[in-house]
């Protein structure tokens, strides 16, 4: 049985250095300086960047993570300092629902709520859908964090006459925060990867903008669009953005994960 | 530490207040984060409503006949979801055929076999595959994975299992049986990462009591681990399967899009979420949009009751991990 079981997980780790592997060997040959700061080329033509896609995935994740961070962490903040109270229960076990909602439903959501009324595509609508995917994952991790916080420290603080609410900002936050931090990290780099909300918002640019009223391209995006096209350029194209997408959201989990581990283990130990 | 002197005064009138957490701050404070909390509740219920109204139109021409309607044809405005649902159906079904005993093997022998010291770091490798984006699975599927499958695995596959109306015909690259491999791949470390922290939570009394009765460790796992932990791993099972339901990306990319039904695995299908990923930007008409949020409506509500139903089996074990052995 033993055998078996080490069987399942060479087979389960198997894809992920085929992936990482594929994604080296066929996306590593096409980057260089030009694709972080040219445009792309048309088809035909070799050579070419994605510097709006970067710059879009910048602005329509940033955005979104203005929108999202604060909602999730006062939430996870209030689960945590009110773990009692009904209202936390219900925010508790609806954002475990909604951490399982298809991202494509979000995105008919933002197509609907804004794409729809104002008749073009809208990066703003993007950044709305993302927000909608990350407030859920924000507001879990920063519960999990907040109670890994010693009760005692609570108690010096009350027992030295802070008011709650600066005990839950300066001392339960504040000590929490370095977690929360690489929590929502990992937040944004889940979302950033994300395609489907996009394709029914912020859809793809050809052309470089940073108008978040209109369309915008995001690498996941190209990646999509140059992978299902017609032409062998292209495909080298799309391994290579896949690369450049990929080394962000792996970068940006793996350094979230250390950080944690270095923080917390440091601290109970 | 004597300078303090004086907030201490201020502050001996607080403290009764700040305890009880009556003063006005305390209260603005906890309004405001209420109100952070309520947004979560409030946002599904407007995604809710939001997709009813969106739908409208389609609920109200054709009501659930949608569901078991086949035809889908935008320029007679005629809609009907049934490829749709059972291609998601299926394509999620097979890819946890294919997922649970691989991620359930590993899940077991990270928590019981495996020597202490790869147990973080193969459970840290199979999460990053969590974090890889689903358009970078699309793109690795066609390129490498459906190659692969496409002229060694579809024809070994047809010519063992040939006698089941599943693996005969024509071998297209894109199928269904491409597109639930893919789905495979992706929901494995997450019903690994949730099934391995259930095991975990199984208190340390259960495996020594089993192994104090003369069980191998085989056999305690057998026996009275895995029993224990039962309900929370079918929690992860659902968990997984609510994720294959919804995944979008990679299967557009793989599945061939065809809105039909056929018996062969071989063939391509269509799902719910690919549908709308590959027509919503380009409908033009009202009906056909709302055919389309329709069809997330339907999706939504079946990951919501999946998820709930998940969350509830892995509380209970969670829950129930301090009474002991009681379930056996």
């Amino acid at each position: 049985m033993v055998g078996l079981m080490i069987g399942a997980v060479i087979v389960a780790v198997l894809p992920l250095i085929f992936i990482l592997g594929s994604l080296i060997v066929r996306g590593a040959g096409s980057l260089s300086v030009a694709f972080f700061t040219r445009m792309p080329v048309p088809a035909g033509e070799t050579g070419g960047g994605v510097l709006h896609a970067i710059v879009g995935t910048l602005i329509i994740v940033g955005i979104a993570a203005l929108m999202g961070v604060p909602i999730g962490m006062g939430a996870g903040l209030h689960a945590a300092e009110y773990p009692g109270s009904k209202i936390s229960w219900t925010a508790r076990f609806v954002a475990d629902v909604m951490n399982g909602t298809p991202s494509i439903v979000v995105g008919v959501f933002a197509y609907t709520l804004v794409v729809a009324p104002q008749k073009h595509y809208s990066a703003f609508a993007g950044s709305l859908a993302l927000a909608v995917l990350m407030v859920p994952m924000i507001m879990r991790s920063t519960e999990e964090l907040i109670k890994l916080v010693p009760n005692s420290l609570r108690e010096a603080a009350l027992a030295l006459g802070y008011a709650r609410w600066r005990t839950s900002l300066s001392i339960v936050l504040r000590t929490a925060l370095p977690g929360i931090v690489t929590g929502s990290l990992l937040a944004i780099a889940r979302v950033a990867g994300e395609t489907a909300p996009l394709l029914l918002t912020a859809l793809g640019n050809q052309y470089f903008s940073v108008d978040i009223n209109g369309p915008m391209e995001t690498l996941p995006h190209v990646v999509y669009k140059y992978a299902t096209g017609p032409y062998e350029e292209w495909h080298q194209f799309a391994w290579a953005a896949a690369l450049v997408l990929i080394l962000v959201v792996l970068v940006l989990s793996i350094a979230a994960r250390i950080a944690t581990r270095q923080k917390f283990g440091g601290a109970r130990g | 530490m004597a300078t303090s002197a004086v907030p201490a005064v201020h502050d001996r009138a607080a403290r009764p207040r700040s305890l009880s957490g009556s003063s006005r701050h305390d209260q603005l404070f906890r309004a405001i984060l209420t109100a952070c909390a309520l947004a979560i509740p409030v946002l599904i219920v407007m995604l809710l409503i939001v997709l009813v109204r969106g739908a409208d139109p389609a609920i109200r021409k054709f009501g659930l006949h949608f569901i078991v309607d086949s035809t889908w044809d935008p320029i007679a405005g005629k809609f009907g979801a049934f490829p749709l649902i059972v291609g998601t159906l299926l394509t999620s079904l097979l890819a946890l055929v294919i997922a649970v005993p691989l991620s359930l093997g590993v899940a077991i022998y990270l928590t019981e076999f495996a020597p202490e010291m790869v147990r973080k770091p193969i459970a840290m490798t199979i999460e990053l595959l969590a974090a890889i984006p689903s358009v970078v699975y699309g793109l690795w599927g066609v390129f490498v994975l459906m190659p692969i499958l496409r002229t060694a695995v579809f024809p070994l596959l047809r010519s063992v299992l040939g006698f089941l109306p599943f693996f005969q015909g024509v071998i297209y690259g894109p199928s269904v049986l491409a597109a639930s491999v893919i789905l495979a791949i992706m929901i494995m470390p997450f019903i690994m990462s949730v099934s391995r922290e259930v095991l975990l939570a199984v208190p340390n009394s259960q495996r020594e009591a089993a192994l104090a009765l003369g069980a191998t460790r085989w056999e305690a796992v057998r026996t009275a681990i895995v029993p224990y932990a039962r309900s929370g791993i079918l929690g992860a099972i659902i968990l997984g399967l609510g994720r294959a339901l919804g995944e979008t990306m990679a299967v557009t990319m793989l599945i061939g899009n065809r809105h039909e039904i056929v018996a062969s695995l071989f063939a391509p299908g269509y799902t719910m979420a690919a549908v709308i990923a590959n027509e919503f930007a380009e409908a033009q008409d009202r009906m056909h949009f709302a055919a389309m949020t329709y069809v997330a409506l339907v999706l939504f509500l079946v990951t919501v009751i999946i998820n709930a139903a998940a969350r509830l089996l892995i509380w209970r074990v969670s829950r129930g991990a301090g009474s002991g052995g009681k379930e056996l």
